[in-house]
């Protein structure tokens, strides 16, 4: 039978003590208990990318990790991506910049994958980045302008102090 | 509001005004709307094809704490209440209309069986486990020959062939008869389906005193939606508030009125809760609309030189079990768009709607174009070898003259007066696509075998229709702030239409976008509005406000009159403010502020009337290299050009371009919702069900024209969301076959999946349609 | 698509694991990185009473590599294994199959335990361990067993081990430098699972012959298998262009194929052959031949 388990977790650099439900994947906690609605669900079967978040820095398909599994772990999700003063941060500036999104519904999970992927590799290639973002399915944009935008990107991250978040 | 807007923003690629809130996860979409106290549906889809429902078995699932109601047939009023048709509503279609939940018969996997409302999500999925269901299996009807079994979806009609008319122009017969040439193909494009990356989903809110009910997740046509919701209901419309808040992507399928859009609402009135339902990925696969599954034999007649004579064609589409609210317009624009931009005097189609025991079919972007477009493409690549004339050479002779415009192809189909193809340059835009691909210097590579690749290019053009009428409304709102609030007929689901339409009124009105708000939010705020589809949204919406912005430029200088006690003719309206010639200036705000509170808000009423379609056009051409021991076909290099009329942001433009292309070629490789003989769905997940990623197709490139204006609007724009998709299938499917030369491999159905092009070359007898 | 209902617990040792898992009498899941798992539960295809949640079971994630070869936790994620420089030496073939398993989010996640336990046929890392001789080291409540890799995947989704067993490590046989090897993969779309796969070695002996080929394929319905057919004839031969066109059609004729939604057996077959010269070209060195028009 399905409980609560009390766990503890930091979200975008503010710490979280809460009940989840065993049953809970990552996603449906970090919506419906954590009210952080940014992180879209769109397949729940681990295929779509748009309900990436990054877990101790590695992106992660949140709809395959069990809230329990998440207890002391350190997430980012997109409401954390922003520069420190508010403002868009230069990943999300370049998106739209490059119209690299249209309807809005995968670009939380893509913003958070190109997020970690720059993070870890901030000279990657198109090619490199295409790779990458082959977990990410976008419906509207054909991915060209998104590729432009990431690789726009990869100045603020070679600096990390412009990157956005450094929570 | 004093600051100067100098520069037109027409034109121009303004980063867009929707993105911060997208981009910092601040997006509101249906799953994000909660209210207190609210519950969760789930629905019980019928697992079977064809059956007669025998007994359903609830006790168990009622048994289960946290279940508040579970709706079945049984407790929906009688008769129960079938969706009605949106477009082409023939009178044909009557017997075929879906109602709202399955009472006696279930027709496809996926049918609305009962809805569970529950604490929560999964459980009501529990309760849905728990539910016992008995049907009695019923022979199910799923390929082309559908009267041969004697089975029927509708007993009562005797057949399963929905729809069959006929259309002609010219002397088709008298052309086949005396032709040099003709060649009969039959081809056939897979079902396939949109698939935004938002699933449906609505949050019913029920309110017994009014009685009213507020439907969040509307999209698309909200206003016909609240229309059919209302008569089912036995409600007025003024009751109801459909609330459009952001749609994760639409392409056809998205917003149209599907039996939740009653059962959510039934359920929240019935518990008296808001009710929540978010329709899951698998659900979404074998509910929501599919499309395309459009099958034609197509025969072509042509002259020694290369003239074609006469198009003589069979359309058959596969409606699915019922006919849903824009079903109908699937096959007949197949029908409709067979002749595309050519010169055919004598023009024979007929177009047949079939039902089948699978999932109903509805529009998805480019309807009936993608498919008609690849029928005729191909037959005209055979048609050219055949004579020995080059493909390109050939399209030269037959395309339509701009002298010859305007160009009637006659009546098309029963619901629609003749087509007349209006304004454009199809040759200006047919020779600037080869000379992006390099048509000349790609002749050397054309079937050639290279690092054990097949090359081959292949071009296609097209011409469909935008800008549907009747109309499209709008309203302009002078706040008290001094903001201008423009709310549209139109839907948004990621088109950028709150940029492009502030783009439109910031020029008209010389003020800056930052001065307004474009308010799509609720069916309260007009009478009426016909919503998003057949790239309508500039063309009628953008010209509904630009209609608001001259009526408000009128209407404010009318109130500065009465303030600035000076006529009207003496006053203008410039940089946000009402100037005189004699020197006073009164602005948007002090207008605002001047408003007595009985006068309410200054606000006027734009609108757009319009009784003929836009005719954009243009040529696709693919460069690919086929590896015949895999079957794997990569795109080296794409085109895609089209005359948009004019481009209201250029950077949206192509970006619904090079979108729109990726989708088309996830038509021809990818997509493909499969059946088996039982007509069991086989691809109900994102693993079986495939879509373009980032590494498919990265070579990619459109050209946007703006060659022509429109005629029938005042910012002279056609339809742009289309024409990246619609001749897709058609010039990939030459490019495969002009590479495959050597093997005698024709393309003539999709998907041109590994398998299928491995089959091509290595067992061309067994690949036929 | 919501999970069923289910408890979740999290044991600190292996021995509170198998203890779980003997009390359950299996009832119980093990989930780690839960890459296959989740998606399971999301269709409600399994419905445990319980998730037991071995992904911090200290010991379980190492990369050791020595001369008996390389040793790899069941905890090992793909991303440990892409990140672990020594690795492309020490087994090459290992990090370049591992290069197509999924998507870079699963990659993260997913273990080597994980795929192993779950044992898709048409997924890489049940096919080298079947290829490659290797070990899998089994904890249960009889203590610790090892058990060879062609024997522990007995079918598509099934495994020799026990409700009780848990997978605790991966033993790779030591990998020769001069060995030459080349894998193969054939998917619908990059990461997808694949329709067909070669995974091939040999070492050369003196006389620069084959020795000791081992050629597995993805193809087949069950499991990932090796190619006796292929392997004789490699056996002592030197690998050029004519010896890999005959390996090509023997492998198409020996693979058993059947038809799934995206792939008929027939183009199956070809496939498998497809991959296997594909595979014994590069492992031979040998560029695909360019063939003039």
């Amino acid at each position: 039978m399905s409980r609560k388990i009390d766990i503890t977790l930091t979200v975008n650099g503010a710490a979280y003590a809460h009940a989840a439900d065993t049953r809970s994947t990552l996603v449906d906690f970090l919506r419906d208990d954590l009210k952080l609605t940014g992180t879209h669900i769109g397949c729940e079967h681990g295929v779509c990318g748009a309900c990436t978040v990054l877990v101790d820095g590695e992106a992660v398909r949140s709809c395959l990790m069990l809230a329990p599994q998440a207890d002391g772990a350190s997430i980012v999700t997109v409401e954390g991506l922003g520069a420190a003063n508010g403002e868009l941060g230069a990943l999300q500036r370049a998106f739209r910049k490059h119209h690299a999104l249209q309807c809005g519904f995968c670009t939380p999970g893509i913003l958070t994958t190109a997020h970690a992927l720059l993070t870890q590799e901030p000279d990657a290639d198109a090619d490199r980045i295409r790779d990458v973002l082959s977990g990410n399915i976008c419906r509207c944009t054909g991915y060209v302008t998104i590729v432009q935008a990431i690789l726009e990107a990869r100045d603020a991250y070679r600096r990390p102090a412009d990157a956005g978040t450094s929570r | 509001m004093t600051i100067v807007q100098n520069t037109p923003l027409v034109g121009t690629s303004l980063e867009r005004l929707e993105d911060e809130r997208f981009l910092s996860g601040r997006g509101q979409y249906v799953a994000d709307v909660r209210k207190a106290g609210m519950l969760h549906a789930a629905i019980l889809r019928s697992s079977v094809a064809h059956g007669r429902i025998v007994r359903i078995g609830l006790d168990a699932a009622r048994a289960l704490p946290g279940i508040h109601a579970i709706v079945t047939a049984a407790d929906i009023p009688q008769p129960i209440p079938r969706i009605p048709l949106r477009l082409v509503p023939l009178p044909e279609f009557a017997p075929y209309h879906q109602p709202v939940i399955a009472s006696a018969k279930v027709r496809y996997v996926g049918e609305p069986i009962a809805v569970v409302v529950a604490d929560s999500r999964a459980l009501a999925e529990d309760a849905i486990d728990l539910i016992e269901i008995e049907i009695d299996n019923l022979p199910p009807i799923g390929d082309r020959d559908v009267d041969a079994s004697g089975s029927f979806l509708f007993e009562e009609t005797g057949t399963n062939i929905a729809l069959r008319y006929h259309t002609a122009s010219g002397d088709p017969d008298g052309a086949f008869a005396t032709a040099d040439y003709t060649r009969r193909e039959t081809f056939q494009i897979q079902r396939h389906t949109a698939a935004p990356m938002e699933t449906r989903g609505l949050m019913a809110q029920w309110d017994e005193s009014g009685p009213t009910l507020k439907l969040y997740g509307a999209a698309k046509v909200p206003y016909f939606n609240r229309r059919a919701l209302a008569a089912m209901m036995n409600l007025p419309e003024t009751s109801l508030e459909l609330i459009e808040v952001d749609v994760g992507g639409g392409f056809g399928v998205r917003g149209e009125f599907y039996p939740e859009d009653y059962l959510i609402p039934f359920a929240a009135r019935l518990v008296g809760k808001p009710v929540s339902w978010i329709e899951d990925r698998r659900e979404h696969l074998m509910a929501t609309n599919h499309s395309r599954d459009v099958g034609a034999t197509v025969e072509i007649a042509c002259t020694k030189d290369g003239t074609i004579t006469g198009l003589r064609g069979e359309v058959f589409g596969d409606m699915g079990a019922y006919i849903r609210t824009n079903g109908g317009v699937v096959p007949t624009a197949a029908g409709m768009f067979l002749q595309g931009p050519y010169r055919i005097a004598n023009v024979d189609i007929t177009v047949l709607a079939l039902m089948t025991n699978k999932t109903p079919v509805g529009t998805y972007r480019g309807p009936g174009r993608f498919e008609a477009n690849f029928f005729r493409e191909r037959l005209l690549d055979m048609a050219a070898a055949d004579l020995g004339i080059d493909p390109a050479e050939f399209r030269r002779i037959n395309l339509i003259r701009e002298d010859e415009l305007p160009y009637s192809i006659g009546k098309r189909a029963p619901h629609l007066p003749d087509a007349v193809y209006d304004t454009g340059d199809y040759h200006a835009a047919f020779e600037r696509c080869l000379t992006e691909i390099d048509w000349t210097g790609k002749a050397a590579v054309q079937g050639r075998l290279i690092d054990g690749r097949y090359h081959g290019v292949g071009i296609a053009s097209f011409v469909e229709s935008g800008g549907a009428g009747p109309k499209e409304t709008s309203r302009f709102v002078l706040e008290k702030d001094g903001m201008v609030t423009i709310a549209v007929g139109s839907s948004m689901l990621g088109q950028g239409l709150e940029t492009t339409f502030s783009q439109i009124a910031s020029d008209a009105l010389n003020i800056p976008v930052s001065a307004f708000r474009i308010d799509h939010g609720s069916t309260a705020r007009l009478a009426d509005g016909l919503g998003s589809y057949h790239g309508r949204s500039i063309i009628v919406g953008g010209s509904a406000v630009l209609d608001g912005a001259e009526k408000f430029r009128t209407a404010v200088i009318e109130a500065a009159a009465n303030l600035l006690g000076r006529p009207n003719a003496e006053l203008r309206f410039e940089n946000g403010a009402v100037v005189s010639d004699a020197g006073a200036s009164i602005s948007l705000s002090q207008i605002a502020a001047s408003r007595r509170p009985d006068d309410g808000l200054l606000s006027v009423d734009g609108i757009f009337l319009v009784n003929k379609p836009t005719y954009s056009y243009g040529t696709h051409a693919a460069y690919v290299a086929v590896d015949p021991d895999t079957g794997r076909v990569e795109v080296l290099d794409y085109v895609a050009v089209e005359d948009v009329g004019r481009a209201i942001n250029p950077m949206i433009v192509s970006g619904q371009a090079i979108g729109a292309l990726v989708q088309g070629l996830g038509g021809v490789f990818l997509d493909h919702l499969i059946y088996d003989e039982q007509c069991q769905l086989l691809t109900a997940s994102f693993a079986d069900y495939l879509m373009p990623t980032a590494t498919d197709f990265p070579s990619l490139r459109s050209v946007a024209l703006e060659l022509r204006l429109s005629p029938t609007n005042p910012l002279g724009a056609k339809s742009a969301g289309e024409g990246g998709m619609v001749p897709v299938a058609a010039a990939v499917g030459n490019a495969v076959g002009a590479a495959l030369q050597s093997c005698g491999a024709q393309p003539r159905t999709l998907p041109l999946s590994p398998s299928k092009v491995w089959s091509l070359i290595h067992e061309p007898a067994a690949t036929a349609p | 698509m919501k999970l069923p209902d289910l408890d979740y617990i999290r044991p600190g040792t292996l021995q509170e694991t198998i203890d779980l898992l003997v009390a359950y009498e299996g009832e119980a899941k093990l989930v780690a990185g839960g890459q296959s798992l989740m998606p399971m539960l999301a269709f409600r295809l399994l419905a445990p009473k319980i998730l037991i949640d071995i992904s911090r079971l200290p010991g379980l994630n190492a990369i050791d590599i020595g001369p008996d070869g390389v040793r790899l936790g069941a905890l090992t994620t793909w991303r440990d294994i892409e990140r672990h420089a020594a690795l492309k030496t020490a087994h090459p073939l290992l990090a370049a199959a591992i290069a197509h398993v999924a998507h870079y989010q699963i990659r993260n996640r997913g273990t080597v335990g994980g795929s192993l336990a779950h044992s898709d046929p048409a997924s890489e890392f049940p096919a080298l361990v079947t290829t490659c001789d290797a070990d899998v080291v089994v904890h249960g409540a009889g203590g610790e067993r090892v058990v060879k890799g062609s024997e522990f995947v007995l079918g598509a989704m099934t495994t020799s081990l026990e409700p009780d067993e848990m997978i605790t490590g991966i033993r790779f046989p030591a990998w020769p430098a001069a060995r030459r090897w080349g894998f193969e993969e054939f998917a619908r779309r990059r990461g997808d699972f694949a329709m067909a796969a070669a995974v091939v070695f040999y070492d050369l002996d003196a006389g620069g012959r084959a020795a000791d080929p081992h050629i597995g394929i993805i193809g087949e319905p069950e499991r990932a298998v090796r190619l006796a057919a292929v392997e004789d004839l490699l056996t002592g031969r030197v690998i050029d262009r004519d010896v890999i066109a005959e390996a090509r059609a023997i492998g198409e004729q020996a693979a058993q194929t059947s038809d799934d939604i995206h792939t008929p057996a027939k183009y199956r077959k070809a496939l498998i052959g497809t991959m296997i010269e594909r595979a014994l070209m590069t492992a031979a060195g040998l560029e695909l031949r360019p063939v003039a028009a």
